[in-house]
C-alpha cells in the first residue's frame, strides 16, 4: 500500500517534470524571439532588451531550464509585462473564482448525479428510471454554452424584463464581500456546469450500483434483515463509490485549471477566462503559468484519487 | 406442527425469452432441530425456492404458502419478513468470499446483524461477535473481529458466515451449498461446526447440496428436486436404501463406487429441460431409462410409496420391485431402439431397479446405517 502510493507519487512527479520540459521546449527553445513574445505585442524595444537580460537568454540551455524550474518551484512563475505584475498575482486573483465555481458545481452535480443514479438503479426500467435517463441525456447532449446562455436568457433577461431581478448578468462578487452576493453571482454558473456533468454521474452511479446490487454480499445484507435503505446506501453505494470517486477526481482536477466556456458566458474572471484573454493578447507568461498550474492540478487530483482507493478499499489498504 | 411447512410453492420469472418456471409446486416440512437436505442438479430451483421462502426473490410471481411457526412467509409484508430474516431465519451461501462485504470488518458485519434486531450497545454486540467467532473455532477472536474478509482463508470465512447467521440463535438455518466452494479438507470441519451449533442451539437446517456424501453426513430427511419439482422425498436411510424414483437412482448411481471424499454428482446422461414452456408429462422422461407411454402424457403427482407415509415419489412406476421389473421387461421387449439405453443404463450404474440392493455404493459414500 505504501509502496503503491510511492509509485503513484513518483509517477506524478515524472509527469510534472515532463510537462515542464514540454513547456520550456515549446516556449523558450522554439525558434522565435522569446523576449519579444514574452513582452507582448505592444512592448517597446527597451522592454524586450530588459527581458532578454532578465531571462539570461545568453546562458546555456540547461542553465535556463534549471532556472525556470527552480523559480517555478519557489512559486515564481515569471513577470507579466502586459499587466506589469508578477504572473502569480494574476493567477492568485483568478484562482478563487475558478475554485468557487468548480467546487460549488461539483457538490451540486455529485449530489444530483449520485441521488438520481441510486434511484434509477433501485428501480430499474421503471418510469422513474426512464424519466431520469431522459433528463440526464437531455442535459448531457446540451452544449455548455447553450445551457448557460439559455439560463441567462430565461432567469436573467426575461425575469429582469418582467421586473424581477433575481440574478446578476454575470461577473463575480468575492466571498469576503458576503455569502449571499457570492452565491447569487455563482448560482447560474454552478447549475450550468453541474447539470451537464450530473448526467455523467447519474449514468455512472446507475451502472455501478446495478453491478453492486447484483453482488452476493447484497443478498447477504438482505438476509440479515436490515432495512432496505441501509442495504442500498451502506452496503450498495459504499461499494459502488470507486468509479464515481475516480471520475470526480479527474473532473475536478481538470476543471480547476479553468472552466473556459462557463467562465466566458458568465464573464467570471477565473483561470479559464484569464487563459482566453491571455491567448488573445499573446500574453505568454500568463499562459505558461496557467498551463503549469492546470497540469499540476490534474496530477495532484490523480494522486488524491489513488489515495482515495486506499481509504475506500481495505483490500488495497491492507496489502 | 412442523417449524416450516411449505405447500405447493410456485415461483415464475418473466424474462425476455418467456416465463421461467423455476419452482413448480414444491411441498415439504422441516421439523424443529432437524436437518432437511435438498439435492438436485444445477438449475433445479433449490436456491430460488429457499430464497423465496426467506423473501429474497425479487420480480417473481410467487404462489403457495410457507408457514413458518404460524406466519405465512409468502403473503407476509416486507416489514414482517425483515424481522424474521436474520433473527429467526439465518442464511449462509456458497461462496463466503463474495457473500461477505469486502469493505467492512467481519466484526462490523456481525454487529450490524445483532443490532438490526436487538437493542444492545455496540460494545455488547462486539463482545457477542467475538464469542460467536470463538464458538465457530476462529482463534484469537477478539482481535480478529477487526479483520476484513480477504484476510481469512476460505474455511475461516465460511465459519464467519456461520457465526453471523447463528448470531441471534435462529430457529432455522438455510445453508445453500455451504461447502461447495471449499477445499475438500475443510469441508468436513465446516460441517462439524454447523452440526455442533445445531446441537447447541437446537436449530433446524435446510441444507442445499450437490453432494450426497454431505447428505449422508447431515440429513434427517431428503428432498430430491428436478426441474422445479420434488421427485422424491424420504428420510435419509429410506432414500439411500429403498429409493423409488429413477432420478434418485441416477443420482446415487453416479456416486463413485469406492470414492473417498469425492462423492459429488457426476451428471446423469442428458441435461435438465428448459424451464420455459415445459411440456406436459414427467419432466425427467427424456432422460429416464424406464420412461413409458404414460410418462409423456401426464406429470406424476408426489405420492406415498412403499406404504410409508414418510416416503413419497413422483413417478408412474409401480411400487414394488416385481412390478417395476415387469414394466422394464415390457419396455425392452417393445423395441430395439430403447433397449440399448436401458441395458447400458442399468449395467453402468451396477445396480438393479430394486432400491434395497443399493447398499454397496451408498455405504461406501459414508452413510451411517
Ligand atoms: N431472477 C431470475 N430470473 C430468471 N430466471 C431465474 C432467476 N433466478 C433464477 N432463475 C432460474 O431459475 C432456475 C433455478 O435456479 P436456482 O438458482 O434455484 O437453481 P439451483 O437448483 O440452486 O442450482 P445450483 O445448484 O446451480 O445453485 C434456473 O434455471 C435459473 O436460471
Ligand atoms: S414417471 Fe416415468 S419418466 Fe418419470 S421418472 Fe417415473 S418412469 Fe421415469
Ligand atoms: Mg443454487
Amino acid at each position: 500500500m505504501v509502496r503503491f502510493l510511492i509509485r503513484r507519487l513518483a509517477l506524478g512527479i515524472l509527469v510534472l517534470w515532463l510537462i515542464t520540459v514540454a513547456v520550456f521546449g515549446l516556449f523558450f527553445v522554439a525558434p522565435n524571439n522569446v523576449a519579444r513574445a514574452l513582452a507582448g505585442r505592444q512592448a517597446t524595444p527597451e522592454t524586450v532588451a530588459a527581458i532578454s537580460h532578465r531571462l539570461g537568454l545568453d546562458q546555456p540551455l540547461w542553465k535556463q531550464y534549471l532556472d525556470f524550474v527552480g523559480n517555478a518551484l519557489r512559486g515564481n512563475l515569471g513577470f507579466d509585462y502586459y499587466h506589469q505584475v508578477p504572473v502569480t498575482t494574476i493567477l492568485g486573483a483568478a484562482l478563487p473564482i475558478t475554485i468557487s465555481l468548480v467546487l460549488g458545481a461539483a457538490l451540486i452535480w455529485l449530489g444530483l448525479g449520485v441521488f438520481n443514479g441510486v434511484i434509477s438503479a433501485t428501480h430499474p426500467r421503471s418510469f422513474t428510471d426512464r424519466s431520469l435517463t431522459a433528463f440526464s441525456l437531455f442535459f448531457y447532449s446540451t452544449p455548455t454554452f447553450l445551457l448557460g446562455i439559455l439560463l441567462l436568457y430565461v432567469l436573467y433577461f426575461r425575469l429582469t424584463l418582467a421586473g424581477h431581478t433575481a440574478f446578476p448578468a454575470g461577473g463575480y462578487a468575492p466571498f469576503s464581500g458576503g455569502l449571499t452576493g457570492w452565491a447569487n453571482h455563482l448560482i447560474l454558473p454552478w447549475f450550468t456546469l453541474a447539470l451537464v456533468s450530473a448526467a455523467t454521474y447519474t449514468r455512472l452511479t446507475r451502472a455501478s450500483m446495478l453491478d453492486v446490487l447484483g453482488e452476493d454480499y447484497i443478498r447477504t445484507a438482505r438476509s440479515k434483515g436490515i432495512r432496505e435503505r441501509r442495504v442500498v446506501v451502506r452496503h450498495g453505494l459504499r461499494a459502488a463509490l470507486t468509479p464515481i470517486v475516480t471520475q470526480f477526481g479527474i473532473d475536478v482536477g481538470g476543471l480547476l485549471g479553468g472552466v473556459v466556456v462557463t467562465e466566458t458566458v458568465f464573464s467570471l474572471p477565473g483561470l479559464g477566462k484569464t487563459a482566453i484573454d491571455a491567448i488573445n493578447q499573446q500574453d505568454l507568461p500568463v499562459i505558461i503559468g496557467i498551463v503549469l498550474f492546470a497540469s499540476a492540478a490534474v496530477v495532484v487530483a490523480n494522486i488524491l484519487v489513488d489515495l482515495a482507493y486506499a481509504v475506500l478499499d481495505p483490500r488495497v489498504r491492507l496489502h | 406442527m412442523a417449524l416450516l411447512e411449505v405447500r405447493d410453492l410456485k415461483v415464475a420469472f418473466t424474462t425476455a425469452d418467456g416465463v421461467v418456471q423455476a419452482v413448480r409446486g414444491l411441498s415439504f416440512d422441516v421439523e424443529r432441530g432437524s436437518t432437511l437436505a435438498i439435492v438436485g442438479e444445477s438449475g433445479s430451483g433449490k436456491s430460488v425456492a429457499t430464497q423465496t421462502i426467506a423473501g429474497l426473490t425479487r420480480g417473481a410471481k410467487v404462489t403457495g404458502t410457507a408457514r413458518f411457526d404460524g406466519i405465512d412467509l409468502i403473503g407476509a409484508d416486507q416489514e414482517v419478513l425483515r424481522g424474521v430474516r436474520g433473527d429467526r431465519i439465518g442464511m449462509i451461501f456458497q461462496d463466503p468470499l463474495s457473500s461477505l462485504h469486502p469493505y467492512y470488518s467481519v466484526g462490523w458485519q456481525i454487529v450490524e446483524m445483532i443490532r438490526a434486531h436487538r437493542d444492545v450497545s455496540k460494545a455488547a454486540a462486539q463482545q457477542r461477535a467475538a464469542e460467536l467467532l470463538t464458538l465457530v473455532g476462529i482463534p484469537r477472536a477478539t482481535s480478529r473481529i477487526h479483520d476484513y474478509p480477504h484476510q481469512f482463508s476460505g474455511g475461516m470465512r465460511q465459519r464467519v458466515m456461520i457465526a453471523m447467521a447463528m448470531a441471534l440463535d435462529p430457529d432455522l438455518l438455510i445453508a445453500d451449498e455451504p461447502t461447495t466452494a471449499l477445499d475438500v479438507t475443510v469441508q468436513a470441519q465446516v460441517l462439524d461446526v454447523m452440526r455442533s451449533l445445531q446441537e447447541r442451539f437446537g436449530t433446524a437446517i435446510i441444507l442445499i447440496t450437490h453432494d450426497l456424501g454431505v447428505v449422508a453426513e447431515m440429513a434427517d430427511e431428503v428432498v430430491v428436486m428436478y426441474a422445479g419439482s420434488v421427485m422424491e422425498r424420504a428420510p435419509r436411510r429410506t432414500l439411500f436404501y429403498r429409493n423409488h424414483h429413477p432420478y434418485t437412482e441416477g443420482l446415487l448411481a453416479s456416486l463413485p463406487a469406492h470414492g473417498g471424499g469425492g462423492s459429488r454428482l457426476t451428471p446423469i446422461p442428458g441435461a435438465p429441460p428448459s424451464l420455459i414452456g415445459l411440456p406436459p408429462g414427467c419432466p425427467f422422461a427424456p432422460r429416464c431409462h424406464y420412461a413409458f407411454e404414460r410418462c409423456w402424457g401426464a406429470k406424476p403427482p408426489l405420492d406415498i410409496v412403499h406404504d410409508d407415509p414418510l416416503h413419497q415419489s413422483a413417478c408412474w412406476l409401480p411400487d414394488d420391485a416385481q412390478g417395476r421389473r415387469a414394466n422394464l421387461a415390457a419396455l425392452t421387449g417393445e423395441g430395439a431402439t430403447t433397449s440399448g439405453t436401458i441395458a447400458s443404463g442399468t449395467t453402468a450404474s451396477g445396480t438393479s431397479v430394486d432400491g434395497a440392493t443399493r447398499v454397496g455404493p451408498a455405504a461406501s459414500a459414508g452413510v451411517r446405517p
